[in-house]
């Protein structure tokens, strides 16, 4: 640290304090305060909670992160008002700089240490967290570097300008606005959008995954809690991207295949006009009526713009 | 320039920048389409009769061919060209939707069932081919002229596909608000309004036509093809 070094010139017949270990002492019982407050006060409470495996490992990721970044805070806090106190002008004193610290070996390698080990050792713990269970909960793109054990729960979440709706082919493929999930059973989202970019945010669960057009995004967790959580859309999407959002359940296994049973049986009329559970959809393409339409030289909704493939040209 | 000249000219402009900023955000950002009213005169427990349209072209707005809706004023009993209807809390409301566009798939068949209404049914009549009938809760958009746009308000659950008109080239609408003695259908449904506040409604037919996949233009613009219910006590 430099503490040490930047002190005024000794006066005369009086001996310099050691101003490193002042500061190390004031720091040390802050910084460990701090540390014991955040770790075992604060942090049971972080963002985004424990609901899910994915969840607590972001609120460890996040109490770590602050844990290491309390002490350094405090360092400059402490330096900065003991420096204000000690070293402040003082009536009838010399105004004048102290010594410089340039080329104090002593500082340089204190610094270069503590700030390499500090970027390291995030560095290190940032990945292992990336690619170890229970994984990020971000989306994974199509092919995931990490993949829960067992047979995880499918649940297609589909973004349209501006609603989520959810697909279960594990359960005749029904769709629903309603995303429901048990707990303790690993759960894979297949993330996809039917027209622009959104993302797809179970904030409790820890899940955030970006929803692109033609493209199956993966993301997994393990609900460990049942409750509420919240579904947002976290890409601006356009006029009522605000308005997108909805409240997901977590329910116990038993809860969840009675509810999933009954779903399927309720929305069997509609299932049966659904396009075929696939893992990404072209509804420019499937859309049969467009093209029917097209060669008739009909026109369709709003002029029939519906499938660029047919209506390529701009009015 | 002398100081009392420059101090002229910076005042001028700085109004006129101040007056440019005012006009954009009065005009444009906060421009809204007129509260149609169906409070007014309301007897409490009583249902509230309101009638709709959606038109293939407007002739009252600067995109004349911008698909849009409109509402019958229960007031003047004119077509207004506004999307947000301020409606009474706990009430019954009987929508009468007129249809002059022709049909188009729906990007998602989800939203092809009838939900949120009462009995989650509707009821077309018209040039629907294909739906005729009663107490309908599913169209398929993919296989029959079924829809041409949605009333859809999904933090209510409202979903409701309003049958396409029939293209025949014959007595089609060409001027919006549409006359009621050119081709259409005729949808019939009633839902109940929650607690007060503001709920928003949209189409999900993409018929913004030639924008971003269809989502843009009259999909996006409050006044055409999307709104909001104010829902007072």
């Amino acid at each position: 640290m430099a503490a040490a070094q930047p002190a005024a010139a000794p006066a005369a017949g009086r001996a310099e304090p050691n101003h490193g270990l002042r500061i190390l002492l004031i720091w040390l019982p802050l910084a460990l305060a701090a540390d014991l407050v955040i770790w075992f006060v604060w942090g049971p409470h972080l963002p985004p909670g424990d609901m899910s495996d994915t969840a607590a490992s972001q609120q460890f990721d996040i109490r770590v992160m602050s844990v290491m970044a309390a002490p350094v805070v405090l360092a400059v806090l402490v330096y900065c008002g003991y420096a204000m106190i000690t070293w402040r002008p003082r009536a009838g004193g010399e105004d004048e700089d102290g010594p410089p610290i340039e080329g104090n070996s002593k500082v340089q390698a204190s610094w270069i240490t503590v700030t390499t080990v500090l970027v390291l050792g995030l560095f290190v713990f940032g990945f292992v967290e990336l690619a170890s269970p229970p994984g990020a909960g971000s989306g994974q793109g199509i092919s995931p570097l990490w993949k829960p054990g067992g047979t995880p729960l499918q649940v297609q979440v589909i973004g349209q300008q501006w609603l989520f709706t959810y697909r279960y082919p594990q359960y005749g493929g029904f769709e629903t606005t309603d995303l429901v999930l048990p707990a303790g059973q690993p759960v894979q989202f297949n993330v996809t959008s039917l027209d622009v970019i959104h993302s797809f945010w179970a904030y409790q669960l820890g899940v955030k995954a970006d929803a692109n057009p033609q493209v199956n995004n993966i993301a997994y967790t393990t609900p460990e809690h049942t409750g509420q959580f919240t579904v947002r859309c976290a890409e601006l999407c356009g006029l009522w991207h605000g308005a997108m959002y909805d409240y997901g359940r977590v329910l116990s296994v038993a809860a969840f295949r009675s509810w999933a049973r009954t779903t399927e049986t309720r929305m069997a009329k509609i299932t049966r006009t659904l396009p075929s559970y696939a893992l990404v959809y072209y509804p420019n393409e499937i859309a049969g009526l467009a093209k029917f339409y097209y060669e008739a030289g009909l026109p369709g909704a709003g002029g029939g713009f519906y499938g660029n493939q047919y209506y390529p040209d701009e009015p | 320039m002398s100081v009392l000249a420059r101090a002229v000219t910076l005042t001028v402009a700085f109004l006129a920048v101040v007056g440019l900023a005012l006009f954009v955000v009065i005009h444009i950002l906060l421009a809204e389409p007129p509260t149609v009213d169906f409070t007014a005169g309301h007897a409490a427990g009583r249902p509230v009769s309101m009638t709709i349209m959606a038109d293939p072209v407007n002739d009252v707005s600067d995109h004349p061919d911008w698909v849009s809706y409109f509402v019958e004023s229960p007031q003047t009993g004119m077509w207004v060209h506004s999307t947000i209807w301020q409606l009474p809390a706990h009430t019954r409301i009987n929508v009468t939707a007129y249809q002059f566009d022709t049909c188009d798939p729906l990007r998602n068949q989800f939203n092809g069932r009838v939900t949120g209404t009462v009995g989650n049914v509707m009821s077309v009549s018209g040039e629907a081919a294909g739906v005729n009938g009663k107490g309908i809760s599913v169209v398929n958009s993919d296989t029959t002229c079924g829809v041409a746009h949605t009333f859809s308000v999904p933090e209510l659950g409202i979903n409701v596909p309003l049958a396409g008109e029939t293209y025949t080239g014959k007595n089609e609408c060409t001027q919006g608000p549409c006359a009621i003695s050119t081709a259409h259908t005729t949808t019939t449904f009633s839902f109940i309004t929650p607690g007060p506040g503001d709920y928003r409604w949209q189409c999900f037919i993409p018929c913004g036509l030639a924008s971003v996949d269809g989502n843009g233009h009259a999909m996006s613009t409050i006044g055409f093809m999307t709104g909001y219910l104010d829902v007072v006590s």
